[in-house]
């Protein structure tokens, strides 16, 4: 805009820009606040999570730690490790996300492509035999018997198996599929490469963008599903770390308890300030099950961003 | 899975829009692969997948049967008694019950239609970020805002404690500041239940919810707003001119989808704010299902009133497809 004013005008100073009236500024001013309160709103209990977490736990249990860490400390993150069931819980949360998105993307990846094939016997039929799912629920219970009477129920796979399969990842998949060129497939197969090959040699390696996305979105899922281990799971080593944070927040008492067992181990070298308390404890779980999100969704909000805009604008 | 997961996905594929027609490109092209792999074989290739797809989504449908018996996990389908209808007549047969029922339908409502009145929050949110000119400001509002959308219910349930307990961080300020002598009881309560869990749901979805609508913003033909602006339209004219209806088409899938779902909320949020003071009002379908199923262990009623929820479900579904179909010349699934 800039540019095109200054070649019009052929002048070196470009044109004054024009003069905003005052309702412009009022506007200005009142949006500007209006989305700094609300990051604010958004952005302020994450680090006051954080500064909680690494202050005197004596001072964050009176909450009087609302700005800046006061009597900083990283204790409670060596302490709450051994709170029983939580070093269990953090490798269960972190196979299911690691296996979980492996295999959704893979599969999602592989089905999206396969549906493509057009020589494949029933292709139609079986593509809506997969897409209808997402409409349809039996509901809580029938599913609940069915995971039970394949025996997935205090199994660690029906934390994995139900999510493999995606209609929509599949959707997504296959429409990137098709924008990339059929001859890429066909001048593999005269080389000799079964489909199998094709796939994982020729297309998978094209398709990172989108399987960027899908794996973002299962990550995200995996690492925050909480009702499957409410509903499947009674045995606690299976138990992930949302619900172990559910629990530590339901269960004060016996919380304290497990702090003062805890602080037993280190009672000589713990003073007031780093005993365990309560609210240290969930500050510091919660810490640890928001951490890796924080760390990870910048990195990726551009492609997940992307793949929304592919489906948002239209032509 | 999980309910709120599914219908995010259909949120999205209805964003997507006209998929099915995107896919009938790059058809029709034939040929013999040199690996002479038959049909058959390639849809062998697939079998796995669709038979995972048959046992977590086709099969549970057979568990409907469960409804016509008096069903005991304990001694299976076959040494439970078969009751025929009674668990349908028991639904609308006792006063306590249809009260129960009347109150979890009530609140169900009443919290999608709280939804659904904000839902046209996240397309303001977007329409106003887009007048923010400093490109550094619109950024990192989209990504504080859109954070809380990455957290399990969980996370915002300790959030609200830890910020909304009596012993919490507002309890704390509004006692020092004198403002309240008492703490205020934000979480134990069955006041204004429908409106705290609408205004929790708003701040975890609005900035995500947003992202879509400012996608369809910068997809919008810019010629559009140079030629209102020679036309002398100002920034408010502009926005209620040409941004708004350009965003019409996008907010009218999600809006009629909303419509679609409305008996679905899904169960996780209600699951984790609920307690004894509130569950009157707290308790959904989706959660009094549970509550039923899990908790009472009353494993037919509860199939029976996840069924009929399922079937009204799919009811509405269509009724809105075929709606749209016929004013906008669209269908959305």
């Amino acid at each position: 805009m800039t540019t095109t004013q200054t070649l019009l005008t052929a002048t070196p100073v470009p044109a004054p820009p024009p003069r905003p009236t005052v309702g412009d500024v009022l506007f200005r001013i009142a949006n500007y606040a209006l989305f700094l309160l609300f990051a604010l709103i958004c952005a302020y209990p994450f680090y006051y999570l954080i500064i909680n977490s690494v202050s005197a736990n004596d001072v964050s249990a009176l909450g009087d730690v609302r700005l800046w860490p006061i009597g900083f400390h990283l204790s409670n993150y060596e302490q709450v490790f051994q709170l029983p069931g939580l070093p269990i819980a953090t490798a269960v949360s972190i196979g299911r996300t690691v296996i979980g998105t492996v295999l959704t993307v893979l599969a999602s990846a592989f089905l999206g492509f396969m549906f493509t094939q057009t020589r494949m016997w029933g292709r139609k039929f079986w593509y809506r035999f997969l897409i209808i799912t997402m409409y349809f629920s039996a509901g809580l219970i029938p599913v609940f018997i069915i995971m039970k009477t394949l025996g997935l129920t205090n199994n660690f796979w029906v934390y994995v198996l139900p999510f493999i399969v995606q209609p929509f990842n599949i959707i997504l998949a296959k429409t990137y599929v098709e924008s990339m060129p059929r001859e890429l497939q066909e001048a593999a197969e005269m080389d000799g490469a079964n489909i199998v090959q094709v796939f994982f040699r020729v297309y998978l390696p094209n398709m990172t963008p989108i399987l960027a996305t899908i794996a973002i979105f299962s990550a995200v899922t995996q690492w925050n599903s909480f009702q499957d281990t409410l509903i499947y799971i009674t045995d606690q080593s299976l138990y992930t770390l949302q619900y172990l944070l559910y629990m530590f927040i339901n269960q004060a008492s016996s919380l304290a308890q497990a702090a003062q067992d805890a602080g037993g181990n280190l009672g000589q070298i713990a003073g007031e300030a780093t005993t365990q308390t309560p609210t240290s404890i969930r500050m510091t779980v919660s810490v640890l099950v928001v951490l890796p999100i924080i760390f990870v969704y910048p990195l990726f909000q551009r492609f997940f961003v992307k793949g929304i805009m592919l489906g948002a604008v239209k032509g | 899975m999980t309910t709120q997961a599914q219908s995010q996905v259909v949120l999205q594929e209805a964003a997507m829009g006209n998929l099915s027609h995107q896919s009938k490109r790059r058809r029709g092209r034939r040929f013999t692969p040199a690996g002479g792999r038959t049909s058959f074989t390639l849809f062998l290739c697939i079998l796995p997948f669709l038979v995972l797809a048959f046992l977590f989504s086709y099969l549970p449908l057979y568990g409907w049967i469960y409804t016509l018996y008096d069903y005991k996990p304990a001694l299976g389908l076959a040494g439970s008694e078969f009751v025929g209808l009674q668990w349908f007549q028991m639904l609308v047969g006792s006063p306590a019950q249809m009260a129960q029922i009347g109150q979890v339908l009530v609140n169900t409502l009443a919290i999608s239609f709280l939804g659904i009145a904000t839902s046209v929050l996240p397309l303001a949110f977007a329409i106003f970020l887009n007048e923010v000119r400093a490109p550094w400001f619109r950024s990192s509002v989209q990504t504080l805002t859109a954070l809380p959308n990455f957290i399990s219910w969980v996370l915002v349930y300790m959030i609200a404690f830890s910020l909304f307990s009596s012993s919490g961080l507002v309890n704390d300020v509004l006692m020092d500041a004198g403002l309240v002598t008492a703490p205020l009881k934000f979480l134990d309560t069955d006041q204004n239940v429908w409106l705290t869990m609408t205004l929790w749901s708003i701040w975890k979805g609005l900035g995500w919810g947003a992202i879509i609508y400012l996608a369809a913003i910068a997809g919008v033909d810019q010629s559009l707003y140079e030629s209102a602006r020679i036309d002398g339209a100002g920034r408010f004219q502009t926005m209620w001119y040409i941004t708004v209806p350009q965003l019409m088409p996008t907010y009218l899938v999600l809006l009629l989808l909303s419509i679609a779902n409305i008996l679905n909320n899904g169960m996780e949020q209600y699951y984790v704010f609920q307690n004894a003071f509130n569950k009157e009002y707290i308790q959904v379908l989706d959660l009094y299902v549970y509550n039923v199923g899990m908790t009472g262990n009353n494993l037919s009623l509860a199939t029976v009133i996840g069924m009929l929820k399922s079937i009204i479900s799919v009811a509405l579904l269509l009724t809105v497809n075929a709606v749209s179909k016929r004013v906008r010349g669209e269908s959305i699934v």
